[in-house]
Formats: structure tokens, sequence, C-alpha cells
């Protein structure tokens, strides 16, 4: 029986490419350029990497992903596999990533995922993005578009708990107040609760803002085992715990509107970690829409089911908030290129842990949690980052 | 609004036969007696694979609804109501509220069962409100 993963591998390298709108790369450019970008980072040069794990992009879709990225860097890497998972990709690849590093598949594997969203689809292409999301039969033809799918969990939250516009509505500002110290965002103007409640409906409750973005851009981070990790150049930055939940694809087959497998996946992660909610110093909680984060800041027991609203108002997730969340400004304000959108959650937390965030640095931030999911709520992954590897 | 007729599975076709007939299908377990939806080979309770289709009773309650104000594809036309419904019989499936005023929809409300024609395959269920 293997032993847990509490402390076994870190993040020894972590690059972002440009984001928002980024015409002049592909989405293949864009996964390229963030690899050679965090293989810089953490020092090493092209023989060091063995392992490669990406994800297709929609823009430029490859049957065989991580084989052409390795291809085109001329790489030869002795584990190689794009995963998909959605948005929950990112966390989900760096499980099977540190469990491939802990069982000597691999010694240094580069994570890396970039989509070019904003610049590189074509109508056809975004139109089937919008509309392949849903079953086939028993959803799509009624007409769900993506926004519909989590209004449908808002309202229900609304109903159930008493939860109001104005607290989804937060969540924007938030961001966009993290995003305002964040150089690299793609949306930094800061926004008020009237600003999102007066901006267009999408879908009830869903405004506009309310919305993440459509974004071009990648990420990459390179992950070895703790034993070799104090020889890079970079503090590293421990994996501490990794937990997953899913229950459902499609949101009409989900047991709970109001309540997702991040508790599952939450509950995991403390587990392996041994340390729970209060102790993280910030959270990058996944944010396709303003609702997701609320649903993941209770179910990942940082308030009590149904309080989500009343957290966001009295405690807070701003730069000056109790917990700081998506401290880079999250896919509502610094970019959301698709799958790729949690990655950035990943890089933002390496440089958090570093001390070297700049004007977005929470004070000694010593443990954080990111929570990213895919589908309609349907892959959970939660990860507990730290300073210290145990 | 319509899938696709040439995509049925075998699975699904008792519950498209039902949609042409004006009738509600559901699959239900002949060990432990619960209905499913979407149709499928086994139970997904106690994976029994020995199913029988029964005719729902068409009624239900809105879990869940939204009111799509901008539609991505011209097949729909703005605005219209998704919701999710729970029906009698226990499993919740998406639909559309029709035939009222968007803005009277509210959970927990009750709805029966009606067909919409679709231009390319077998009509829709969709639910309206239930006022009996």
């Amino acid at each position: 029986m293997m032993g847990s993963l509490r402390g076994k591998v870190a993040i020894v390298g972590a690059a972002d490419t440009a984001v928002g709108k980024v015409p002049e790369m592909s989405a293949t450019e864009l996964c390229v350029d963030a690899i050679l970008r965090a293989v810089a980072d953490a020092g090493l040069k092209k023989g060091d990497i063995d392992g490669l794990v990406t994800c297709n992009s929609m823009s430029q879709p490859m049957l065989y992903h991580a084989e052409a990225i390795a291809e085109y860097l001329q790489i030869f890497p002795r584990y190689c596999i794009a995963a998909g998972a959605g948005g929950g990709t990112t966390f989900s690849i760096l499980h099977h990533a540190a469990s491939a590093i802990a069982t000597g598949m691999a010694e240094t594997i580069v994570i890396a995922m970039a989509d070019s969203l904003r610049s590189g689809l074509t109508r056809e292409q975004a139109m089937l993005m919008q509309s392949s999301t849903g079953h086939p039969r028993f959803e799509q033809p009624y007409g769900p578009t993506v926004p519909a799918y989590y209004a449908l969990i808002a309202q229900a939250h609304m109903a159930e708990y008493g939860t109001r516009e104005e607290h989804f509505a937060e969540v924007a500002v938030a961001c966009r107040a993290h995003a305002a110290r964040n150089p690299a965002a793609q949306m930094r103007d800061p926004i008020t609760v009237d600003d999102v409640l007066n901006s267009r409906m999408i879908a009830d409750p869903l405004h506009l803002l309310d919305c993440s973005l459509v974004s071009d851009g990648g990420a990459a981070i390179v992950l070895t085992s703790a034993e070799r990790a104090r020889d890079f150049p970079h503090d590293p930055v421990y994996l501490l715990g990794v937990g997953e939940g899913h229950i459902h694809e499609h949101i009409s087959q989900a047991h709970s509107l109001t309540t997702s497998a991040a508790r599952e996946a939450g509950a995991r992660a403390y587990d392996m970690a041994g340390l729970g909610p209060s102790d993280m110093d910030f959270a990058q909680l996944y944010d396709c829409f303003t609702p997701t984060v609320l649903v993941e800041l209770e179910d990942l027991g940082f308030c009590r089911k149904g309080e989500g609203g009343d957290f966001l108002t009295s405690e807070g997730i701003g730069p000056t908030g109790a917990l700081p969340v998506n401290t880079h400004g999250g896919m509502l304000s610094h970019s959301h290129p698709g799958n790729p959108g949690s990655m950035f959650a990943l890089t933002e937390s390496v440089h958090q842990l570093r001390h070297d965030a700049g004007k977005r640095q929470v004070s000694d931030a010593k443990v954080g949690l990111l929570h990213a999911q895919g589908g309609i709520m349907s892959s959970h992954t939660t990860l507990i980052l730290g300073r210290e590897a145990g | 609004m319509s899938p696709k007729e040439s995509s049925i599975a075998p699975v699904e076709q008792p519950f498209i036969d039902g949609c042409h007939q004006g009738v509600l299908r559901l699959q239900r377990c002949t060990r432990c007696h619960r209905h499913q939806f979407y149709p499928r080979l086994v139970c997904g309770y106690c994976w029994a694979r020995d199913l029988e289709w029964v005719s729902a009773s068409g009624k239900g309650r809105i879990a869940s609804f939204t009111v799509v104000r901008l539609a991505v594809s011209p097949a729909h036309e703005a605005p219209y109501v998704v919701a999710l419904v729970d029906l009698e019989e226990g499993p919740r499936m998406m639909s559309r509220v029709t035939d009222c005023d968007p803005e009277s929809v509210q959970i927990g409300a009750q709805v029966k069962v009606a067909f919409a024609e679709t231009s390319d395959g077998a009509p829709l269920p969709v639910f309206e409100p239930d006022n009996d």
C-alpha cells in the first residue's frame, strides 16, 4: 500500500503566457510558450523533462495532444499523456502527475495547458463549444446555455437558503478588486455590486458580470519530488493534500443542486494534509460563474451550508477580506481561456507561497487551498499547497 | 429544439415512441422497483439489467429554472424557461416550462407534461403549469 502523497512532490517552476487577447499565437504556440517559460523559471534545460501532461485545446484540437507538444519541442519523455476533465483538468492532472512521481514513472513533469478561445475559434467551433455541453438528447434540445446550467444552481440556492443576487455580485466585485492589483489581468477597472446588478441579464439570476471572461492564454508548472525540490532557484511549493469528488456529469443527474462533490474532494484533501479550512491563508476557487464560488465556500467548509451569502458580505473574499479568494483576479477578471482557466490559480498560488506576488501578496502566506471543477459542477479536485513539506 | 432521429439508441426507442404517442415513459427496475431517467441498459440504483417501461403520470414540480435571456443558437428564441422538473415517480429531468409568462415561473410550482412539435424529430416533452 502506497503512503499518502503529502509532502512528496513540489512545484519548482511556474509561468503564464500573456493572457487576454493574444491573436499572434495559436493554442499550440501558447502551450509551447508556457512550457518554455516554466522550464526557464525552474532553471532547467530541455533534456531535464521526462514527463509531460497536457490538455487538448478547443481551437486546435489534436488526437494526440501531449505527443504533439512533445514532438514540437523535440523532447522525448517517458511519461506523456493528455487528459480532459474540463475546468477540473488542471488539479486532477496534478494529482495524477504527483502519483507518477511518487511511483517512479517520471522524475520531472511539466503540466501545461493553453487555449485561444478569444482569437482562435471559428464561428462553428464557438457554436459547437457552447452547444456541446449537456446531454445530447435529454438536455441540449431544450436550449440550455452554459450560463443557464449555473443559473439553475443559483436559483435553487436562492430558493433554499435565501441567497440574493447581491451575494453573487460580491464575488465578481472581489475578483475585480484582486485583478486591479495584477498588471497581467485582463479586466482591471474596479466594479461595484450595482455595476454587476445593472449589467445585462444573461440567464436569471446571472448578469453579464457574473460570468467569466473569454480569453487566450496558457500556463505551465514543473513538478518534481520533494527530495530534489531544494536544488532549484525558487522556494519549492509542496503538495500537502489532494482529493477528488465525482457524482455526476449532467446537472439534471446531480444528487443536489446546492451541495456539490467539492465536499468530498475537500474532505479528502484536508484529511491528507491534516489541515482544515481555518488553516488556509488564501483560497483559489473555480469561478466560471459567481455562484460557483459561493457553493464552494460552503462545501469546502469556509462557512456553513447556506451561509455563503453572509460570508461574502460579512467576512469578505477581496484583498482585505477574511479569506482572500482568487488573488490574481480569477476567471472573472484575470482570464478564462477555457479548460486552462484554473492553471492561473495554480501559478498564482506558487507566487503567493514563494512570497513574490508583488502588490497582491497575502501577508506571510504559508498554506493555500485551490479548488476546480469541470463540467457542470461535475469533476471536482481540491489541492492544498504549502511553503513547508509538512 | 429537437434531437436527430437518426441518433436514437435502441435503449431510448420506447421513450421516443412514447413522445410520438403523447406519453411520457420511464424505465422501472423490476428488482428494486425504482424509476430512472434517462434510459439506460442497467438500473443505476441496483445494477439489475431487467428494466420495464411504464407510463409516467406526467405530473411534477419545478426543482429549479432559469429564464434564458441570451440564446446561443438560432434554434432557440429568447426569452425561454429552462427548468429541472422532479417527476412524481422520482426522476428529475431537464425541460422547458411553456404556455405561461416566464416571469411567473416559481420553484416548487406544479407542472404537467405536454409535447412540443419539433421540425425534424419526435415531439419533445415540455411542461406547463398544472392548475388542477
